[in-house]
């Protein structure tokens, strides 16, 4: 991507690049806002059910990162500043594991991403664990953040979308809690206003596949960590997807690497960047080096082999 | 009897003392129980301030909702520094330490503003 903003010289302007991209997704014509910023290994990243690609503001930003990598992040249909699909008014939005993995793929095909490290929080975390099973010829490594095979509902999830409670803050009440206590309130408040700022029944139809449709306990034993590497980090608060579910995942996921972070919640980018930081460079440049590495085996690997 | 000056004098004075708080609720009339172990309190709630907290044996038609927990969890949720689990309504909700019942309308329309009300007995500096 390129473009220039003119502005003042005393004005701070941050690195990243927004674009829309026109896709078709489910045959339909889709409008989807990305961004990008840095050069490097492409590291996509995917935010979380009812949110949109500000949570990752502060990867996005981090100048060490972007000399290595080329940071992505879309906000999938409904989501942030990408539309729903023309007639949108006449239809129930639920997000299906097939529609999920179809928009991801679409994306880096758009953006001609060779071979990216898929980077996904939450529902996002989850459907990581999809593309490693599904599709690890095209990752290069895979980093899930409150990843979990499965989660069922602990409450009435009809309360997310009526007419006669406001959407924005239900949500944000529900999530409020799945922030680590002690995460800085300018954070905590940033990430409950984009909950806020979801539309109807988004982040219902999200867990449409976070708490049904995108249930893989009974597959994650098959992922290949040798074609695509994966790592798996988790706060300790979060009781969406809980420390136990990523243990879970450690325990039956041979070769994926786990670590429980002290003290953050649900949403580590967004709720208390800083913390994150210290956990994630060190799986960065790990990633980096395995993706290098499997990237060199799948090409020394015929395709009908893989 | 050990959480009775936290919800009868801690919670009252915290909650209407904070004006923004009782901004946000603004739009809430309602009684809700809490309940510890089987000591009850009937909290009332008018225009986003407490009106009275009263302890006693009500009956359901007294109150709209209902969130009931041990001594033990109630103490947890009030640390400082809760524990993973205690730290929040919908955590406690989840792992079953906590039960909502009646006609949880007024709460779930009003989330944040509850959930920040009975954070107020918490100790200082501690957020929903």
């Amino acid at each position: 991507m390129s473009g220039v903003l003119r502005t003042n010289p005393s004005v701070s302007v941050e690195p990243i690049i927004g674009r829309y991209l026109h896709l078709q997704l489910k045959g339909e014509d889709h409008r989807i806002y990305v961004e990008e910023s840095g050069a490097g290994v492409p590291l996509l990243c995917l935010h979380t059910a009812g949110s949109d690609t500000r949570q990752y503001r502060a990867i996005q930003n981090d100048a060490e990162l972007l000399k290595e990598f080329r940071v992505i992040a879309f906000d999938l249909p409904w989501h942030g500043k990408s539309s729903p699909p023309a007639g949108w008014e006449n239809n129930t939005y639920k997000l299906s594991s097939k529609d999920y993995t179809e928009a991801i793929l679409a994306v880096a095909d758009a953006l001609a991403l060779d071979q990216p490290i898929v980077l996904g929080c939450s529902i996002g975390g989850r459907i990581v664990l999809h593309l490693a099973l599904e599709h690890p010829e095209r990752f290069g490594a895979a980093i899930g953040l409150q990843s979990g095979a499965h989660v069922d509902p602990y409450y009435d999830l009809e309360w997310l979308h009526r007419s006669d409670v406001h959407g924005g803050e239900v949500c944000a009440g529900i999530v409020s809690g799945l922030i680590g206590p002690s995460s800085p309130s300018v954070h905590r408040w940033e990430t409950l206003w984009h909950y806020m700022q979801g539309g109807p029944g988004v982040f219902k139809g999200d867990l449409f596949f976070y708490t049904a449709d995108g249930d893989i306990r009974q597959r994650v034993k098959n992922i290949d960590t040798l074609q695509c590497p994966l790592w798996l980090l988790t706060g300790e608060y979060d009781y969406s997807c809980t420390p136990q579910d990523t243990e879970f995942l450690g325990n039956n996921i041979p070769g994926a690497k786990w670590q429980i972070m002290q003290g953050m919640g649900h949403f580590p980018m967004s709720e208390d960047p800083e913390t994150f930081m210290t956990y994630l460079k060190p799986v960065l440049q790990e990633a980096m080096l395995a993706r290098a590495k499997a990237t060199n085996q799948k090409q020394l690997t015929p395709d009908s082999d893989l | 009897m050990m959480h009775d000056e936290r919800i009868l004098k801690t919670l009252v004075e915290k909650v209407n003392q904070d004006e923004r708080l009782c901004w946000r609720g603004r739009h809430v009339e309602t009684a809700f129980l809490l309940e510890v172990d089987h000591e009850q309190y009937l909290i009332r709630i008018q225009q986003g301030r407490i009106d009275s907290v009263r302890k006693g044996e009500f009956e359901a038609c007294e109150w709209s909702f209902a969130l009931r927990a041990s001594s033990q969890t109630w103490g947890a949720y009030w640390q400082a520094k809760p524990r993973p689990g205690y730290h929040d309504l919908m955590a406690m909700l989840k792992f079953k330490y906590l039960r909502m019942e009646g006609d949880l309308y007024p709460l779930m329309s009003h989330l944040l503003y509850f959930k920040d009300l009975l954070v107020s007995a918490r100790a200082t500096g501690a957020q929903s």
